[in-house]
This record gives C-alpha cells, sequence and structure tokens, in this order.
C-alpha cells in the first residue's frame, strides 16, 4: 500500500507545477479573452464579446490571413529544401550521418537571433548579396533586400529547416531500404517506389517536420521585426504590440485564442494522419 | 546508382553551405576595422575589446546563465521525477486505473508549452504574472522558462523507461535488492544519458529564448538575447558580431564536450 503512494508522491511536484503556471494561466487568458478593457490600464472584469468582434475587423483578420500565408509559405518551402535533405542524410555511411549532423547541430544550437544576424550582413543594401549579383552582373542597381517579404521569409525557413531535416532524418533512418530495392526489383519505376514506399514510410517524419515548423512560424514575431522592418505585421507582431504598446490586454488574450485553436486543429490533424501522439524527430 | 550518389552528395552540400554563409560572415566580419558591415577596412579586435568593456552584456550574460541553470535544475528534477512516476503508473494499470485520465490531461497539459507558438505563452505570463502581482525579473523568468523546459527532460525520461529492458531490474530484485537499490544501481545508470540531453536541450532553449523573455522580463534585468534583440533593433554595431562570434565558440565546445560524454557513456 505504501508503494502505491510512493508513484503518486513522485508526479506530484511536476502536477502541482504545471496545474499553477500551465494550466491556471491558459484558464486565465480564457477568460481575459472575454474581458472589457480599463479605461487607462488593465482589465475590467466585465463580460463582453467585443474582443471577438474587433478580431473580425478587416484590419486584424488580415494579419491571421497574412500569417498563414507566411507560414504556409515557409513550411512549403522547407518540405521542399528539408526532406531531400533528411532522406539523402539518412542514405550516407554512418561516418558522414555523424558529420552531417554535426554539421545541422551546430546551427540548431546557435542563438535564432545571431543567425538572422548574419543574413542582415547578407541582405544589407550595398552588402554582400547585392555586391555579388552585381559583380556577375545580375543586377546593376542594388537589390535593397533587407526589409522586404522575401528576407522573412528566407529568415523564417532558415530558422526552422533544422526541425524538418532532423524529423525527417530521424523517419528516413529506421527505414527499411530492402523495401525499396524488392519495389524496384519487382518492377517498379523510381517514381512509383518512391511514393508507394518511401514517402509512405517516412510520412511520420514528414507530418512531424511540418507541425515543427509550421507552428512555430505563426509566432516568430522577431523574425517578421528584424528581417522585414515593421512591414509586414503578423499575429505574433500584433498580439505582441497589444500587450505592450496597445494596453489592450483582453483584445491580446482572444487573438491568442484563435491562434491557439488554429494551431490545436493542426495538431488534431496531424494525429489523425499519423495515428500518434509523439512528435518524430526532437524527441 | 553512382550518379545519384553524386546528385545527393552535391544537394546537401550546396544547402550546408549556405547554411552556414550568414554564420561565417558574421565571424569574418567581427575582425573588421571599420564601423560598418558593408566593406572591409582592415583586420582588428576592437570589437571584441568593447565587448569585454561593455558591462550591460556581461550582466546580461551572467543573468541567462543563472535563467538557463536554474530552469534546467527545476525542470529535471520535476520532469525526471514526473517521468518515473507516470512510468512506474504505467507498470501497474490496474492499480492505478482512478489515474489513467488524469495521468492522459496532465501530461497534456504540461507538454503544452513546447506544442504551441511561444508568443502565445509569453501573452499568457504576462497576464497573469500581473494578475499575481508578481515582480517581474528574475523569478517570473524562472518560472516562465521552468514551464517549457519540463517537457523536453520529461518526454526524454519518459521514452527511455517505456524503452528499457525490464528484465534487469526484476532480476535484481529477485535476487534480493531494495528498491531503492535498484533505482540507483540500475534505473538511474540506465536513464542518465535521456536526463542529460534532455537537459541540454532544455538549457540551449532556455538560453536562447527572446520571444517568452520579453514579455517576463520586467524593466531591470536583461537576458542576453534581449539585449542582442533590442540592439538589433536600434541598429547593428560590430560589437554584435563579436558577441556571436563568441557564443558560436561556446556553442562548439558545448557540443563537443557532449559528444565526447557520449562516446563515453556508450563505453561503459
Amino acid at each position: 500500500m505504501k508503494k502505491t503512494k510512493g508513484c503518486i508522491w513522485l508526479v506530484m511536484p511536476m502536477y502541482i507545477f504545471t496545474l499553477i503556471f500551465v494550466a491556471f494561466p491558459f484558464l486565465y487568458m480564457f477568460l481575459l479573452s472575454f474581458m472589457s478593457r480599463a479605461k487607462v490600464w488593465g482589465v475590467d472584469f466585465t463580460f463582453t464579446l467585443a474582443n471577438y468582434e474587433k478580431i473580425l475587423d478587416p484590419l486584424y483578420l488580415g494579419t491571421f490571413v497574412d500569417s498563414f500565408k507566411l507560414a504556409f509559405l515557409s513550411t512549403g518551402i522547407i518540405v521542399l529544401l528539408g526532406y531531400p535533405y533528411g532522406y539523402f542524410m539518412a542514405r550516407m555511411s554512418e561516418k558522414w550521418k555523424k558529420r552531417m549532423m554535426l554539421l545541422i547541430m551546430i546551427p540548431f544550437w546557435t542563438s535564432a537571433l545571431i543567425r538572422l544576424y548574419g543574413w542582415i550582413i547578407v541582405f544589407r543594401s550595398n552588402g554582400i548579396l547585392d555586391k555579388v549579383l552585381t559583380g556577375i552582373g545580375l543586377t546593376d542597381s542594388p537589390l535593397k533586400l533587407l526589409y522586404t517579404y522575401p528576407a522573412v521569409v528566407v529568415g523564417m525557413v532558415y530558422g526552422l529547416f533544422p526541425f524538418m531535416v532532423l524529423a525527417v532524418y530521424s523517419s528516413a533512418e529506421k527505414m527499411d531500404y530492402r523495401l525499396v530495392e524488392a519495389a524496384r526489383d519487382l518492377g517498379a519505376s523510381s517514381v512509383k517506389a518512391f511514393f508507394t514506399v518511401t514517402l509512405r514510410l517516412t510520412l511520420p517524419g514528414l507530418l512531424s517536420g511540418v507541425i515543427l515548423t509550421f507552428v512555430p512560424s505563426m509566432g516568430l514575431f522577431f523574425i517578421a521585426d528584424i528581417l522585414g522592418g515593421n512591414k509586414i505585421l503578423l499575429v505574433g507582431n500584433v498580439i505582441q504590440e497589444q500587450m505592450t504598446k496597445g494596453r489592450n490586454i483582453p483584445f491580446a488574450a482572444a487573438m491568442s485564442v484563435i491562434l491557439m485553436i488554429l494551431t490545436s486543429l493542426m495538431m488534431a490533424l496531424y494525429r489523425r494522419v499519423s495515428g500518434t501522439t509523439e512528435l518524430e524527430g526532437i524527441m | 546508382m553512382k550518379k545519384k550518389k553524386t546528385f545527393s552528395g552535391i544537394y546537401v552540400a550546396v544547402l550546408t553551405i549556405i547554411t552556414y554563409v550568414p554564420i561565417i560572415l558574421t565571424v569574418i566580419y567581427s575582425f573588421n576595422e571599420s564601423k560598418s558591415s558593408v566593406s572591409w577596412t582592415g583586420f582588428s579586435l576592437k570589437w571584441y575589446e568593447e565587448l569585454f568593456r561593455d558591462r550591460e552584456i556581461k550582466e546580461a550574460l551572467i543573468n541567462s546563465l543563472i535563467l538557463a541553470g536554474s530552469s534546467c535544475f527545476l525542470a529535471v528534477v520535476l520532469g525526471t521525477l514526473g517521468a518515473l512516476g507516470i512510468f512506474k503508473m504505467l507498470e501497474k494499470p490496474e492499480q492505478y486505473k482512478a489515474f489513467a485520465k488524469i495521468n492522459n490531461v496532465m501530461g497534456y497539459i504540461s507538454m503544452l508549452p513546447i506544442m504551441i507558438p511561444e508568443i502565445i505563452l509569453g501573452m499568457v505570463f504576462l497576464a497573469v504574472f500581473s494578475f499575481m502581482d508578481l515582480p517581474f525579473g528574475m523569478l517570473t523568468l524562472i518560472i516562465a522558462h521552468t514551464t517549457f523546459c519540463i517537457p523536453y527532460v520529461f518526454s526524454m525520461v519518459k521514452a527511455r523507461l517505456v524503452g528499457m529492458d525490464k528484465a534487469l531490474a526484476e532480476a535484481a530484485l529477485d535476487m534480493g535488492a531494495t528498491p531503492f537499490q535498484v533505482f540507483w544501481d540500475i534505473t538511474l545508470p540506465l536513464i542518465m544519458p535521456a536526463v542529460l540531453s534532455g537537459t541540454m536541450l532544455a538549457f540551449a532553449m532556455s538560453f536562447d529564448d527572446v520571444v517568452i523573455s520579453i514579455f517576463v522580463t520586467g524593466a531591470k534585468v536583461n537576458t542576453l538575447p534581449v539585449k542582442i534583440y533590442t540592439k538589433l533593433k536600434t541598429g547593428v554595431t560590430p560589437e554584435i558580431n563579436a558577441l556571436a562570434t563568441m557564443m558560436l565558440l561556446v556553442t562548439l565546445i558545448l557540443l563537443m564536450i557532449s559528444s565526447i560524454l557520449s562516446k563515453k557513456w556508450k563505453k561503459k
């Protein structure tokens, strides 16, 4: 009987911490989203739906659409670039696998801000990229790519690329390559073998990679901030501004609730398709 | 077949090189004498000198280390104990029927911090800490970071426990070892690699975090990423190049230590 209790005491500290500092805060956010904004600063605890109505305002609805577009675009590019990368990596010799892993891990462990900073040097007007492009005669004048949409896309893709590679790699590494060979021996074309065998077996990794890149890309306001100047507004930027400058906490809460519902839907879809709750790759 | 190998090799090589271009440029320009990163005017170490003299950066670095250290420590204790408890309950499902649902729900809630966009977590903490009337600073930072460090440790240790060979522990029990001895001599060494890699991941995430920190940091305490972020927003100084290079060096050293450690573990 004593042992029975023992196990519960082991999980207790984590559960109590989680209840106070995760469950309660999220519940509070949910309630806040139905509250009114106080005149000066803070929250007026009277029920309202105004915050959600405000989201329907084209101005804010637009940022949701823009964020989704950017997240889709970045995730799409990451899939196209990262899937072959992770797959090829898994097919390398043991020695090269280890080396490549190290090469992937170095940027992965380096501060995201610092990696972004490198792109400022590349994109600045008259920076490296402009010099190279004018040098080989592709353009005559500086492109001024810094603080533009493409720069933000590059930043997103660059920042989240390792997640996709690691997820696909861990899936492809477990794959039994003899299955592909068997399919080829039985007369399947390489394209058909890819779609019926390889893709299907590495799908968990690919999907988990999509989640690991899509979900964070909705909230990385600092990438849009640093590489996009103040021109590109995403949901993340709006929430941040409403919290700090606008002082409209209930509205920020409502936007967060919507964003959370959208990302939870993505997760649920992932579970439905892949049949697991675990994310492949970093875990 | 040979052709395929060359193609995949080139593909991986090109993308890897592109990945490193911004990093290498940052390192090169940290030795540039000129204040602008547009043109190269000569080799100099003056930005490093300036960096080492910068007291704010030093303070921010110390804060970041304290923060990552304490939230990792809390996460390791809470997460490892939690994983052990859950695992024990999973072993005897009949005894803990009542807890199965609770464990599921709590498991979901505890993973929440790393499953949603960071910005939501930041927003939630800013709101709730002002509601709880906690003073913004190191305390709020540690609490916030611990919530997203726990899932890394917890899930890694739990995965390791589930994959563990149960026969060893059972054999030891049969031979008369006490449960504590079994834990100390068998379970703990077996889960140690997972504890360590979970801790390292959690440390890196905490040390790197900008989004959540910005919300809960308050006016007085700065962490290194927050400091860098404000500097980047207000304008580029070559000092940042030097700082980035130093941080890169630290990353390399940490990675080297971890690969040496993991080799040692494997030998055992």
